[in-house]
């Protein structure tokens, strides 16, 4: 996929290159930036994307003087709680590996192992293959990687699939970048199983769970993209109600305030509607209020709300 | 024949041209994935005109972005059936279109005997002409 760059420099030591021109063509400190404002906390993730962008960055310097390394492996294992945001972290990552040339189309393909694993025999090499074949230029994204190995079966087809993955992982390292996600001890004891996986991959990345003010703030970017905003009560209200879902169980980051910004905006709803006849404006549609939040049970009896037992599978109430 | 110096076939697009290289391969492929065309890798040892349907090499690859995975079929295709003739289509599923919109050769025998005139009487004085490859005089698999 690294094509030697038509126009290299000469082979002289002093030719100087500039990093700061090269970083402004790339595009990728926008990105990066975008990375730092949208995606809130998250450091040891953030240090390690910015650590691969100076890397490629830095080959793609090298190369213009001719020298040669290999591409590096660029394959990833995100760990980390429901909800950490490690999907949402993979996507981005496509965009960055095609600002620096290292992904030709930086697309995600998202899977499981439904996708990969076939239900007989023949039948899971070209299902892995196809998956593969559509991954290509971007980056593979394979979700609850650790249901791929079933030890209590030994005739599953999934270890067939990992023997594929493998391969290419090593073949075609230039063609695709392979994340593997998933919690963290179920992931410790895949890769126990599957040694050879954990050698290929060059990147483990654990997500941390969010801390109560990280959470509010996801909260209100959540929101804004929503075209929705919290009174100044409201938020008050919702910087109280954090801790206390936090203590409750099923408890899933930010999949979580998702799911109560969404029954927030239910009771929103609900409250507009039961005040019929009175005008609205602009503001009374856009603000949730503190009425909103505090209606949910978590404040009241200190239980999940009945409509929203929303859990690490990430159901989403209606 | 004068025109076809070698008994080269010449079936599809570029097919007067010297072979395609990989990186042409890819480009052509690139183009077919732009506009949303699937594309196929097809093989066959029966190169006659009119045999339209040469064998599937695996599925039709859909919803591909990029043109590393089709050759890296194509490659698989030439390493199972060296002596064969492996021709890329792009099918171009459009309404009102619905039919492949390229198809050129990436792969062909090492010797192609090329095709014989064949004369048949009928009524009268008449004469029918048709062609005949030499090649399938030989079971399938044996061809070339």
């Amino acid at each position: 996929m690294i094509e030697p760059d038509q126009d290299a420099l000469p082979e002289t030591n002093d030719a100087l290159i500039d990093l700061e021109a090269e970083l402004r063509d790339s595009n990728v400190q926008e990105v990066l930036d975008k990375l730092d404002r949208e995606l809130i906390g998250l450091k040891p993730v953030k240090t390690r994307i910015r650590e691969i962008a100076a890397l490629l960055l830095v080959d793609r310097m090298r190369r213009k003087f001719n020298l040669t390394s290999a591409a590096p492996t660029l394959h990833m294992c995100f760990t980390g709680n429901p909800g950490t945001g490690k999907t949402t972290v993979a996507m981005r990552m496509g965009e960055i590996l095609k600002r620096l040339g290292y992904a030709r189309e930086g697309h995600l393909v998202t899977v499981t192992r439904d996708d990969l694993v076939g239900q007989y025999i023949g039948h899971t090499a070209p299902k892995t293959k196809e998956v593969i074949k559509k991954a290509m230029g971007g980056v593979l994204f394979i979700d609850e990687a650790y249901y791929l190995y079933k030890p209590e079966n030994e005739r599953d087809y999934g270890a067939e699939s990992i023997e594929i993955l493998l391969q290419v992982m090593e073949n075609n390292r230039d063609d695709l970048v392979v994340i593997l996600a998933g919690y963290k001890d179920k992931m410790d004891k895949f890769f126990m199983s599957n040694p050879g996986m954990r050698s290929r991959i060059a990147h483990h990345v654990d997500f941390p769970d969010y801390r109560a003010e990280e959470l509010l703030a996801i909260a209100k970017l959540m929101l804004a993209s929503q075209n929705y905003r919290f009174s100044n009560e409201a938020e008050k209200a919702f910087a109280e109600y954090i801790p206390l879902r936090m203590k409750l169980e099923h408890f899933a980051n930010a999949r979580s305030i998702r799911n109560a910004l969404d029954r927030a905006r239910l009771r929103q709803a609900n409250r507009l509607f039961a005040r019929r006849g009175q005008a609205l404006t602009k503001m009374d549609l856009m603000t949730i209020e503190p009425d909103d939040i505090r209606a949910s049970r978590v404040f009241k009896e200190g239980a999940l709300d009945l409509d929203g037992d929303e859990g690490a599978n990430g159901t989403i109430p209606v | 024949m004068m025109t076809n110096p070698g008994n080269r076939l010449t079936q599809g697009q570029f097919s007067f041209l010297p072979e395609l290289t990989d990186a042409q391969i890819t480009a052509q492929i690139k183009y077919a994935l732009k506009h949303g065309w699937a594309v196929n890798v097809e093989y066959t040892d029966d190169p006659h005109p009119r045999n339209t349907y040469w064998e599937m090499f695996g599925m039709p690859m859909f919803d591909l972005k990029d043109p590393a995975g089709i050759l890296l079929e194509i490659n698989n295709c030439r390493k199972t059936f060296p002596n064969h003739y492996i021709r890329v289509t792009a099918f171009d599923s459009a309404r009102g279109v619905e039919s492949p919109r390229m198809s050129y050769l990436v792969n062909r025998p090492k010797k192609e005997p090329g095709f014989g005139l064949v004369r048949q009487e009928s009524e009268g004085r008449n004469i029918r002409y048709t062609i005949h490859s030499y090649a399938t005089d030989k079971p399938e698999n044996e061809r070339y």
